[in-house]
């Protein structure tokens, strides 16, 4: 097992037929997952040929859901028109829409995460993340497929490349799920949701869970571990040098005033029992740790 | 992106939310101008993006033309907080009855939207909120209706407004909620929303946070964003498409994706305590896409930096191939070697930790070069130890 993808999910990509949708169709069939076709409206009955396997374009969301059963989509289109095909996914009822798309306006995001979870319906990932992977079974997204193999950890991260640098640092261990929720100051899924998730994965026996700079999700996820979690946790958390009201690189790191420290972060998790790492290398190495006295 | 007060009263008026007239100047003759055109007393207010305004003295009235020009002066070129004014706002002072507070913002964690209330208003909404909690009435907005008559009737109501003024507050937050949606707002915030002697209901002061992301809706707002006091490098780096932060440290900072450099950052300010407290220089993100023109645009602009002893290249090859990177330093120095009117500037010595995607490649390549200014480590913490060791010699060499 793993959680929200596995070897069964059966993906389509919103914005298969543009460059970076056709890109990573590509590497995600490479890497083995199931992707049944794609969603670009005023395209629907083309093809486009990967390798030789000639995957169908559908114009919408729910036409290709009647005509291929799938229940994950990836959304690459662009920002201005990622509100609508958001939306469009939800309102066909599918399971996950991961969001990589970067750039969406908040308003925008606020919209569809309202949509998706009133009633709650779909699981949204992201917007602004490299995706959900399970290695070895299925990889929706932008994750490289090729770092790590399947595996006992867990993995959360509002960063796509601390994502990769922990897969690597802990590729020799391997890993159950890795879930990149974004960098945006509002995202679907959260810590918490990824967290409660592995805790009830039979196949996970540990969670890194790496966060950075503003808003307050590191701090309720610290919250949520101590009531909630008895799997072991390992943090980190980018970001002790920002300065005060700058945005670094993800639109939502940001300190404003005293809130969203690093600092506060950290403290945060240390009181819910939570070992946080130096640096990404001195993570892994509690985590590595972790999995000894586990075996 | 976050607005002057001016910038904010302008939107306000357009969407109809109750402001004074008023003239922005950049200088202590125009100021003068200005307060002959509006006629009787006024209020001179410098234009920075920080609070305590007041405090600082950078608020002032002024009966006459003549004094307001002084007044002006004064406040021109004045330092508030580490924000030099460089324009103020001249508006008819106004008698006030009473000060009250309204804005509504983004809530990250409930991923909805937020009104927030008081009567009272005029000192920072967090000292309030700190003070008198009790004071400060917050009412969640659902994002799928929005704010439409009811719901600003019970801000209203929340906040404990007096029934005197109750329709004009709700009409102001209808309208103020306009504003937020219409403009993409992540904040608009009134303070004071003031009750004049003549009963009026007036936005005396505002702040507006736009959301940069939604700029491809908005062209208007690019006029908006600030070309005065930019540092000049973080200006350059924008101009290029480049993610770049000035800090104050002597270590450049070139990385790929922005939870790895903020994480690097923190690596070297680390690692530098051993090495006479050596900082990170600037935060820069070259993104996914790590070719031979971006690390160039990258090295150039962290070479401009005089600050700057050393530079850490920190790259994990995730999409990107480790080959690619390589490449790309070794064209990037060479692009910038050649131009021989940088002086020194290109000499600056250059740590670099290359891993994933096809790492074996990127480091042959960069071997194969053996580039006197380029020295490889393995790991990102023994990397961070190199750049800062070699950041803490240069500037012993410099001083």
């Amino acid at each position: 097992m793993a959680i929200f993808l596995t070897k069964d999910s059966k993906i389509i990509v919103q914005g298969m037929t543009g460059s970076e949708g056709r890109k990573h169709t590509q590497r995600m069939l490479d890497a083995g997952s199931q992707v049944v076709g794609g969603v670009t409206p005023g395209k629907a009955g083309q093809t486009v040929d990967f390798n030789g396997a000639a995957l169908p374009v559908f114009g919408s969301v729910a036409g290709s859901m009647a005509a291929t059963g799938a229940d994950v989509s990836v959304v690459f289109v662009p920002p201005r028109f990622a509100k609508a095909a958001v939306g469009e996914a939800i309102d066909a009822g599918i399971g996950l829409v991961v969001v990589i798309t970067e750039g969406i306006p908040v308003h925008d995001t606020v919209g569809f995460c309202a949509q998706a979870s009133n009633p709650a319906r779909t699981r949204v990932v992201g917007p602004n993340c490299p995706g959900v992977i399970s290695p070895g079974s299925s990889n929706a997204g932008i994750i490289p497929a090729d770092i790590t193999g399947p595996g006992r950890i867990g993995l959360v991260s509002k960063s796509g490349t601390l994502t990769y640098q922990m897969m690597f640092e802990l590729r020799d261990i391997g890993f159950s799920t890795c879930v990149g929720i974004g960098g945006d100051p509002v995202i679907g899924t959260t810590h918490i949701d990824a967290l409660q998730a592995f805790e009830e994965d039979p196949d996970t026996a540990a969670v890194v869970m790496i966060g950075e700079i503003g808003g307050d999700a590191e701090e309720r996820a610290a919250d949520y571990i101590k009531a909630n979690i008895t799997k072991p946790v390992v943090g980190y958390i980018a970001g002790f040098t920002a300065p005060e009201g700058k945005t670094m690189g993800h639109a939502g790191a940001i300190v404003s005033g005293s809130a969203g420290t690093a600092e506060a972060k950290k403290d945060a998790l240390e009181a819910a029992g939570v070992a946080v790492g130096k640096t990404p290398s001195d993570t892994a190495k509690l985590m590595r740790k972790i999995i000894k006295s586990l075996a | 992106m976050d607005l002057y007060e001016y910038q904010a009263r302008d939107l306000f008026g357009a969407h109809g939310v109750p402001v004074l007239p008023g003239r922005v100047v950049t200088t202590s003759e125009q100021a003068r101008a200005a307060a002959a055109e509006l006629g009787g007393r006024v209020v001179v207010k410098a234009q920075v993006k920080t609070g305590g305004r007041g405090k600082a003295g950078g608020v002032q009235l002024a009966d006459t033309p003549q004094e307001t020009q002084r007044r002006a002066a004064a406040i021109l070129g004045m330092d508030i907080k580490g924000h030099t004014v460089h324009s103020v706002l001249v508006t008819p002072a106004c008698d006030i009855a009473q000060e009250y507070y309204l804005s509504f913002v983004l809530d990250r964690t409930r991923r909805a939207f937020l009104a927030m209330a008081s009567v009272q208003g005029g000192m920072e909404i967090e000292e309030v909120a700190a003070t008198a909690p009790e004071a400060l009435a917050k009412v969640p907005v659902d994002p799928v209706v929005g704010v439409d008559a009811r719901k600003a009737a019970e801000i209203v109501h929340t906040a404990g407004f007096p029934a005197e003024v109750a329709e004009a507050v709700a009409d102001a937050a209808l309208r103020l909620w306009d504003v937020f949606v219409a403009e993409d707002a992540t904040l608009v915030e009134v303070n004071p929303l003031i009750r004049d002697t003549q009963g009026a209901i007036i936005a005396l002061d505002g702040k507006v946070t736009l959301d940069d992301n939604a700029g491809f809706r908005h062209p208007d707002h690019a006029e908006l964003a600030d070309s005065v006091g930019q540092d000049p490098l973080e200006a350059m780096a924008k101009a290029r498409n480049l993610n770049y932060v000035k800090l104050d440290g002597q270590v450049g900072i070139i990385g790929n994706g922005a939870g790895l450099v903020m994480s690097t950052l923190d690596v070297v300010a680390y690692a530098g305590r051993a090495h006479g407290g050596m900082k990170p220089a600037n935060f820069l993100d070259i993104g996914g896409g790590a070719n031979a023109q971006v690390m160039a645009d990258g090295l150039d602009i962290i070479f401009g930096d005089p600050d700057v002893r050393s530079v850490f290249v920190n790259v994990f090859g995730g999409i990107t191939a480790c080959d690619q990177v390589a490449t790309g330093i070794v064209q990037a120095l060479d692009l910038l070697g050649r131009d021989t009117s940088r002086g020194e500037a290109a000499g600056k010595p250059l740590v670099v930790r290359l891993d994933g995607n096809n790492v074996a490649e990127g480091r042959r390549i960069l071997a194969q070069a053996a580039h006197p200014l380029i020295t490889m480590v393995d790991t990102m913490d023994a990397a961070a130890d190199k750049a800062a060791e070699l950041a803490a010699l240069t500037c012993a060499k410099g001083a």
